[in-house]
């Protein structure tokens, strides 16, 4: 009897922890805390708005908090491989964490869907997809729209962080196959008490343009202070400052400013032949039924656009292998590689086995900042 | 670099060094009194800016709830304190209630008062009044267990309340900026350089200040309380000071101070939930400028501080900080062998 | 004794750890911890031990950890060559920071070294070579003998050894001449200088090994994350180093540990439980984070370690230089020879003249007092002749040659030993330790020697002498006590045994009778009588009169900064002169 009920018993939780082990569990690096939280916290909430389940799997996410600081996102993406045993990592939504997290899931042989534009040398990114638009894609757009309204010489004034410093290369680079100059390079960090200095000698150079690269609220100070120096010139801002605390904060002083966007933000005003349009309507209703009107987010799209790949590529993993092994995390991978064009709020997605960049040039959006609200140009 | 960029460049340093300079002053203040290199002086700073900011939008700020809360805990601990000495149940209870009624009436003054978005001047002084509290409760519930251990000691409990502060801070207002309207916003236009409303009442509110505490020290009975606990912390008790008192006092002003700083810089500065820790820092080294004893010293090392920012930004802005931090040596050399070299005894 | 015993257990269980089937996650956070405390314990000894507060330390773990990235990445350099590297750029950064910040006193040290962690962390992150603010990526990891240590428990060998070194050295470190020079050094330089130590160059010295222990930490993050980048290099994690340090217990070297490894496991399960108990939304860690670091300060500001070793067995020194061979004793000067010259000795502080033109002089085998009321100016003669403060005029001659412009150590290198008004010492050592400094000079061995072990004979011969010190003044029995236990007298008693250790022709006493009761007196005057029998030159201020009139040879008596009269206690006590500067003119 005794031997019947202890097998049964360990029965029982064999077969409970091979249920267990049915779940997909994705470990989540963000920043919640420190200098990126303004990235984190509307992701967070995104997530949050996950369904239970995916393909008859429950989902089970993990969200560790790196606070902006990539030895913890380091140590959070080694705990998600040794300990939790995820099926697929994603984080972060700052470039130095992400790209200190990259190594850790490559070696592990783990999905790493990355959720800035973070740059990693040739041959490292075998393992990880980006889901934002890659700086060069904005910038493209961006630089088509300087050319259109004639801008010759551009003024820059950013973030000493790798955004900041992203955006600088690759701006200048695309700027320069069109011939536009950068006659000006300031920079300045979010929590700065005053910038005046640097705007200053941006505007004495007189460029045709300034463009500003910062995100959410700390890209107003900035403009501001250029708007203050008296500059007459046009002003231009990255995606990440895409949000409504730029307007916020920023009021009178940032109108008529050029803001490049992906699709997600401006839903509403996406021609219905956008292929997007859908899916961006879709995700700005639901986040905003949750969080307010008006809380819609760039960085929350992106978390959107990670359940959009996951309904894709896990029915396709699923059918090579089990969660909870190694060859389903290698299939997740496969899928991603081969599911072809995908249909995301930020625009059209494609990763090929080469390329997990995926979004082509014509994905960035500019936006003209009228009267407190966004008017895609 | 010609006369009206330096002008601005000027303006520009010497507005922020006044706010550096009024936090300094904070900073020397309670360090004198107390021994405590007072890290969180700068959330102060943010918790002014912020409490505005969310007065502005008609809402109930954070800073309610912290304050009650505080509140709550510092009557609890005296009642334990006074328990454990001997006092009679009802003593206790009278002592903790007569406790709670200030910050009962300010809590409840701002949960009536904010949805209704009164005038700027008069959401400025229920900020001040809520966060200014704030400063003898801290001190009481993290420091006055601790006062006559170690600085180093005192200093790490600094940053223990600086991180619960600043984490508090982000679940209170967010982690995205905020800027408050300016109280006057005249401007006076001279060439190229424009001196704002705003710039002058910061100039006026600083030296205001300054003169107030200087006569506060020197001519006030209380003020010589503090001063005295300052040198000798059992001679002064021995004469009938509480050293308890003396802390609360000290670290209230230094809230003050602090939530006013906010009031001035949140006009011209975006202000983030973390912005106070590198203000607080900028005024702690102009405070050490002053080598934590001096006002006028503290003050123009702030004025120091600001300018050798403001020039540094300009010159060459992605350096701005190593610029400012590595030029601080030598100066700090300097000052260090002024001050003539006497045995650090604690 | 107990105490071995937990010590052997702790480093098999640390040995055995990666052995037993403990998850994988808990390797890793074993490394961080290991990580961590290498460089904690370089601020223990920094700040813990000699009262120099850094911010900066994690500026020079990022030294070790770019030059380990860069070398590996760019040049293809062996990590085990990197090392060296490292450690050198370090060394001479540290170096040129460390001669110019550590020359300042107060809370001028802190500040500068939150300015240059700052500059440093600025610097790396706008250098292109380096990464800029993405840093460097995929730094293979470091090979032993053919074996990649890129698993947690193979790096966990490596690291945990090293871990183990630094602890065996620091403790030895601080059980020697140099450690105790160390500790002086923290209350404040008069002392420590008096004593013979040069405290710029102590303090240089534990800087840069603080430096280079950080920067080996550095070298073993970079082949343990394998990704640089300029953001653990920062203030915050400066700060962070500290509050482990504090933590755990700044002043003990185990407190290194046991702070990195709270620090970490609560940092890491704050993260875990308190999504679970608040629900996924809000973060709170860093605020629950904030609150336990203050409340486990309010009941244990000495640190967890202190607390916890409080209620342990406590450790005695073992007695074990009973067979040492005695220190080499400086020749005494002949019976009469002039020892000391106060010449004309003048000493203005702006307008008030605290000395003014005062001769005397003192000689081999005499016991000279010199008395006076409050104020006149006796302490300043005394720290003028041992060289603490700057004579304005005048000269002071030892055995004929001029002193008043060296230093104190030097001053003391020449024979000359001092007791002080407020009594200095370091409460932190025990009685025996303290003595033990006296004798500074009178050993050798340096930080190697300590290191190495090198130096055990000559410790022995040191405590020799302290022990023989401290019998003669009668203190014997509280040799093991910690000096901060003892009352007052009886730490001025340990003072003049600590002078005593220096082996000096010339012993300076500033009142060392405050505080005695009656029999402890008269001991006292026993132990001097005998000192001066043997040939020994006693300078004595003290208030006790019957004592001075007692004891002394000759007197000199001072008031308000000038000579008033010099001669036996017979024509001293006849004076009326000298009745008038006590008593007050009879009317």
């Amino acid at each position: 009897m005794k031997t019947f009920r202890s097998l049964g018993a360990a029965m029982l939780a064999l077969l409970t922890s091979l249920a267990a082990h049915a779940d997909i569990t994705i470990g989540i690096s963000l920043p919640l805390t420190g200098p990126a939280s303004g990235l984190g916290i509307p992701m967070k909430n995104q997530f949050a708005l996950f369904p239970q389940s995916i393909a008859g799997e429950k989902l089970n996410l993990i969200i560790l908090d790196d606070a902006t600081d990539p030895s913890k996102g380091a140590s959070n993406a080694k705990r998600f491989v040794t300990e939790d045993k995820v099926d697929l990592i994603g984080g972060s939504a700052a470039t130095p964490v992400a790209i200190a997290m990259a190594d850790i899931a490559a070696e592990a042989g783990t999905v790493q869907l990355m959720f800035s534009p973070a740059q990693l040398p040739p041959g490292k990114d075998t393992w990880s997809f980006r889901l934002p638009q890659s700086n060069a894609v904005m910038a493209y757009a961006m630089v088509e729209h300087m050319k259109k309204q004639g801008v010759k010489t551009v003024g820059f004034l950013g973030y000493t962080d790798a955004y900041g410093e992203g955006w600088l290369k690759d701006f200048s680079a695309t700027a320069e196959k069109s011939g536009i100059k950068v006659v000006g390079v300031e920079r300045f960090a979010r929590a700065d008490t005053s910038v005046t200095a640097q705007a200053l000698k941006l505007t004495s150079a007189n460029p045709d343009a300034i463009l500003i690269v910062a995100s959410g609220s700390g890209a107003a100070m900035p403009h501001k202070a250029v708007v203050e120096r008296g500059y007459k010139g046009k002003i231009y801002q990255t995606h990440a400052a895409a949000s409504r605390d730029l307007v916020r904060v920023g009021g009178k002083d940032v109108e008529g400013a050029f803001v490049v966007s992906g699709p997600a933000v401006i839903a509403e005003q996406l021609p219905d032949t956008h292929p997007s349009k859908q899916v961006a309507t879709d995700f700005v209703v639901k986040y905003e039924k949750a969080y307010g009107p008006g809380s819609r987010n760039q960085f929350a799209g992106h978390a959107y656009d990670t359940l959009v790949v996951l309904e894709k590529a896990i029915p396709v993993a699923l059918k090579k292998a089990r969660p909870g092994t190694k060859e389903f995390r290698a299939a997740l991978r496969d899928a991603f590689e081969t599911m072809g064009r995908t249909v995301l709020s930020h625009g059209v997605i494609n990763w090929t086995k080469d390329d997990h960049w995926g979004f082509t040039n014509e994905t960035g959006v500019i936006l003209k900042v009228v009267n407190g609200d966004w008017k895609v140009e | 670099m010609d006369f009206s960029i330096a002008g601005i460049l000027a303006l520009d340093g010497i507005t922020n060094g006044a706010i550096y300079a009024l936090l300094a002053l904070a900073t020397v203040l309670v360090f004198a009194v107390t021994r405590v290199i007072f890290i969180p002086q700068g959330e102060f700073v943010a918790y002014g800016a912020l409490t505005l900011a969310m007065l502005q939008q008609g809402l109930v700020p954070g800073t309610v709830w912290l304050l009650l809360a505080l509140a709550l805990l510092a009557a609890l601990a005296e009642a334990v304190g006074e328990l454990r000495r001997g006092v009679t149940v009802g003593k206790v209870a009278g002592a903790a209630l007569r406790s709670l009624v200030a910050p009962a009436l300010i809590a409840l003054l701002a949960w009536w008062a904010a949805p209704l978005k009164p005038p700027l001047v008069l959401q400025a002084l229920l900020t001040l009044a809520l966060v200014a509290p704030l400063g003898p409760l801290i001190y009481r519930l993290a420091y006055a267990r601790l006062a006559d251990a170690s600085v180093l000691v005192l200093l790490i409990v600094s940053v223990g309340v600086h991180f619960a502060l600043t984490g508090l801070a982000l679940v209170f207002f967010g982690a995205e900026g905020f800027r408050n309207p300016v109280f006057w916003d005249a401007r006076f236009q001279h060439g190229a350089v424009s001196l704002t409303g705003q710039a002058l009442i910061i100039f006026g509110v600083s030296i205001a200040l300054m003169i107030a505490l200087f006569l506060f020290f020197g001519h006030t009975l209380r003020g010589k309380a503090l001063r005295a606990t300052a040198v000798n912390r059992l001679g002064a008790r021995l004469m009938g000071i509480s050293a308890t008192g003396a802390g609360r006092l000290s670290f209230g002003l230094a809230a003050f101070i602090g939530a006013l700083s906010g009031l001035l810089i949140g006009a011209t500065t975006t202000m983030f939930y973390d912005s106070g820790f590198l203000i607080g820092l900028k005024g702690f080294v102009a405070a050490i400028f002053g080598g934590l004893a001096s006002y006028p010293a503290a003050a123009l090392g702030a004025v120091f501080v600001g300018l050798l920012e403001s020039v540094g930004s300009f010159w060459a802005s992605a350096f701005k900080e190593v610029i400012v931090f590595t030029l601080i040596l030598p100066v700090l050399l300097w000052r260090s062998f002024q001050h003539g070299h006497h045995d650090d005894e604690e | 004794m107990t105490r071995q015993r937990m010590l052997i257990a702790f480093v098999l269980l640390v040995g055995a750890l990666p052995l037993l089937p403990v998850p994988e996650f808990w390797i890793t956070q074993a490394n961080y911890i290991g990580l961590y405390t290498l460089v904690v314990i370089g601020l223990v000894l920094l700040t813990g031990v000699a009262g120099l507060t850094s911010f900066g330390q994690a500026a020079f773990v990022g030294l070790g950890a770019y030059t380990a990235a860069y070398l590996t990445l760019a040049h293809g350099v062996s990590p085990w060559l990197t090392v060296f590297a490292g450690l050198a750029l370090t060394a001479v950064v540290a170096l040129v920071l460390g001669w110019i910040t550590l020359r300042m006193s107060g809370h001028y040290l802190p500040l500068a070294t939150i300015a240059w962690g700052l500059s440093l962390y600025y610097l790396l992150g706008n250098i292109d070579a380096l990464g800029k603010y993405d840093g460097l990526l995929g730094v293979p990891p470091i090979r032993f003998f053919g074996l990649a240590l890129n698993t947690g428990r193979s790096f966990y060998a490596l690291l945990w050894a090293l871990v183990l070194l630094a602890t065996l050295g620091a403790t030895r470190l601080l059980d020697s001449r140099t450690g105790r020079a160390l500790r002086a050094v923290k209350g404040g330089t008069t002392m420590a200088e008096a004593m013979g130590v040069d405290t710029l160059h102590v303090k240089i010295t534990v800087f840069v090994l603080a430096a280079l222990l950080a920067s080996v930490s550095g070298w073993l993050f970079a082949h343990f994350q394998r990704t640089v980048n300029p953001s653990p290099f920062g203030l915050r994690m400066g700060i962070e180093y500290l509050f482990m340090a504090v933590l755990g217990g700044v002043g003990h070297v185990w407190g290194a540990l046991v702070g990195a490894g709270v620090v970490r496991v609560l940092d890491d399960q704050l993260q875990v439980w308190l999504p679970r108990l608040m629900g996924a939304s809000g973060n709170y860690e860093i605020i629950v984070f904030g609150i336990v670091l203050v409340l486990v300060l309010q009941f244990a500001r000495d640190g967890i370690w202190a607390f916890v070793e409080a209620r342990l067995p406590p450790v005695r020194r073992a007695v074990d230089w009973g067979g040492a061979t005695p220190l080499t004793q400086r020749p005494k000067p002949a019976r009469g020879d002039v020892v000391l010259e106060v010449d004309k000795v003048r000493k203005t502080f702006g307008g008030l003249i605290a000395v003014n033109d005062v001769s005397f002089e003192v000689r081999a085998g005499e016991i000279v007092g010199l008395i006076g009321p409050n104020g006149a100016g006796k302490s300043t003669t005394f720290n003028l002749v041992t060289g603490v403060l700057p004579a304005s005029g005048g000269q002071v001659r030892l055995a004929g040659i001029r002193v008043d412009t060296l230093p104190s150590r030097e001053i003391a290198r020449r024979g000359v030993a001092r007791t002080f008004q407020h009594v200095k010492m370091v409460p932190a050592m025990t009685v025996l330790e303290n003595v033990a400094l006296g004798a500074h000079l009178r050993g050798r061995e340096g930080v190697l020697g300590a290191l190495l072990h090198r130096d055990r004979e000559e410790e022995r011969r040191l405590l020799r002498e302290a022990d023989m010190q401290l019998r003669r003044i009668g203190m014997a029995e509280h040799m093991h006590e910690l000096a901060g236990n003892l009352a007052l007298g009886q730490q001025r008693l340990m003072e003049i045994a600590r002078a005593l250790s220096a082996d000096p022709t010339l012993l300076l006493l500033d009142e060392p009778a405050a505080g005695l009761r009656h029999g402890e007196k008269l001991a006292l005057g026993e132990v001097l009588r005998q000192l001066r029998g043997e040939g020994l030159s006693i300078l004595l201020v003290e208030h006790d009169m019957d004592l001075v009139m007692d004891l002394t040879d000759r007197i000199v008596v001072m008031e308000f900064g000038t000579l008033l009269l010099e001669g036996t206690p017979q024509q001293v006590q006849a004076s009326p002169a000298v009745r008038a500067a006590y008593l007050g003119t009879e009317h």
